[in-house]
């Protein structure tokens, strides 16, 4: 039993260690070089958030598809060249689309990824306080008439049982 | 509790449930590709990009106006173009105007040749070897068409190969009433 908690103990070690190790990047960045630290913090930062238009789900960091490629070497010219984050995400936008951002910006048509999640809150914060207030409301008084019905309900049960009793015994 | 109530109660989670299921069903067949480009409405971009046959002749986005006209994006290495190809052939025999943009190809002279013995449907032949110009028109891959006004402006982007079955449908739709509203205005200068 300790042996195969230990085994299992160790491998998940091993596993975790693993994950850290591992590159953040599937692609390999080397090609790019910058002079200034603040340029390549930006570009790495760019590259992680601008998605790959052509994969699922991959950002230009991770993907090894061409038009991936092509991306990254633009990002890397023009923060070379000195354009801003915001220049660079819109020069992308603005020919690949929202889609191209990891950061989707608030317009009508994405606010439900904003208010979704609050909105079913709500409806979950709702549902429970209608049910504990028709819970409350079921806990009905008696009118002096139904008390004295179930009085005698009451004594007439006893009665049975002790006739029961002692019948029994 | 009313009966009314207590039939919302039951029925408000199954018909949430079909709502979502719809909604993954849905995504379970969308096309990612199909992404409508974000240039559709706007004015084609500015490029400088040289001619496939001179390389010492250089074309404009200048060329892109005058008339409805599709602008086609292919490569040798695209084994899709090569697809449609016969088509673009034959579309061009039926005198629809396309200008070719030669995507990141292997060699110049890979894709002459290509041109040579499958025929060139393009009226303009643009070389693209780096990509750069198919990066300010939002290319993804070859091939891609898009359809371009007489104004220079980009009115729809068709991703995949055009066939029959596309020129039938949206793509060929709009050719035909964009070149009927240019045909129209022609004649109204003219007279």
């Amino acid at each position: 039993m300790m042996g195969l908690f230990r085994t299992l103990l160790s491998s998940a070690l091993v596993l975790t260690a693993l994950v850290l190790v591992a590159p953040s990047h599937g692609q390999n960045l080397e090609a790019y070089q910058f002079d200034e630290p603040a340029q390549e913090a930006l570009f790495k930062e760019l590259i992680d958030e601008l998605r790959c238009p052509k994969c699922q789900n991959q950002s230009i960091a991770d993907s090894n598809a061409e038009l991936a490629r092509d991306l990254r070497d633009r990002t890397y010219f023009m923060v070379k060249e000195g354009a801003t984050k915001q220049e660079v995400i819109d020069f992308m936008v603005a020919r690949y689309g929202d889609f191209v951002h990891y950061q989707p910006p608030l317009t009508f048509v994405t606010s439900i990824l904003w208010w979704g999640p609050i909105a079913v809150l709500a409806i979950g914060g709702l549902v429970i306080l209608f049910r504990v207030r028709q819970q409350r409301s079921t806990e009905v008084e008696l009118s002096d008439d139904e008390r004295a019905q179930l009085a005698t309900l009451r004594s007439e049960a006893t009665a049975r049982d002790e006739e029961k009793e002692g019948k029994e015994s | 509790m009313s009966k009314g109530w207590r039939w919302a109660v039951l029925l408000l989670p199954l018909l949430a449930f079909i709502v979502l299921v719809g909604f993954l069903l849905r995504g379970l067949f969308s096309d990612p590709t199909e992404l409508s480009s974000a240039l559709v409405g706007k004015p084609v971009p500015q490029f400088s990009v040289p001619d496939l046959y001179q390389p010492e002749q250089q074309h404009t986005q200048a060329i892109l106006q005058g008339q409805p006209m599709l602008l086609n994006v292919w490569a040798t290495w695209c084994p899709t173009c090569r697809a449609e190809h016969a088509y673009l052939n034959k579309l061009a025999a039926e005198g629809v105007a396309i200008v070719g943009l030669n995507y990141k190809d292997d060699s110049r002279d890979k894709a002459v040749n290509w041109l040579n013995t499958l025929g060139d449907p393009y009226t303009v032949n643009l070389f693209d070897a780096n990509g750069s110009v198919a990066l300010e028109f939002g290319v993804y891959g070859a091939p891609e068409t898009f359809l371009i006004d007489a104004q220079g402006q980009i009115r729809y982007r068709h991703v995949g190969d055009v066939n029959e079955r596309v020129w039938r449908g949206e793509l060929g739709e709009r050719y035909r009433s964009l070149m009927q509203e240019f045909n129209a205005t022609a004649e109204g200068t003219d007279s």
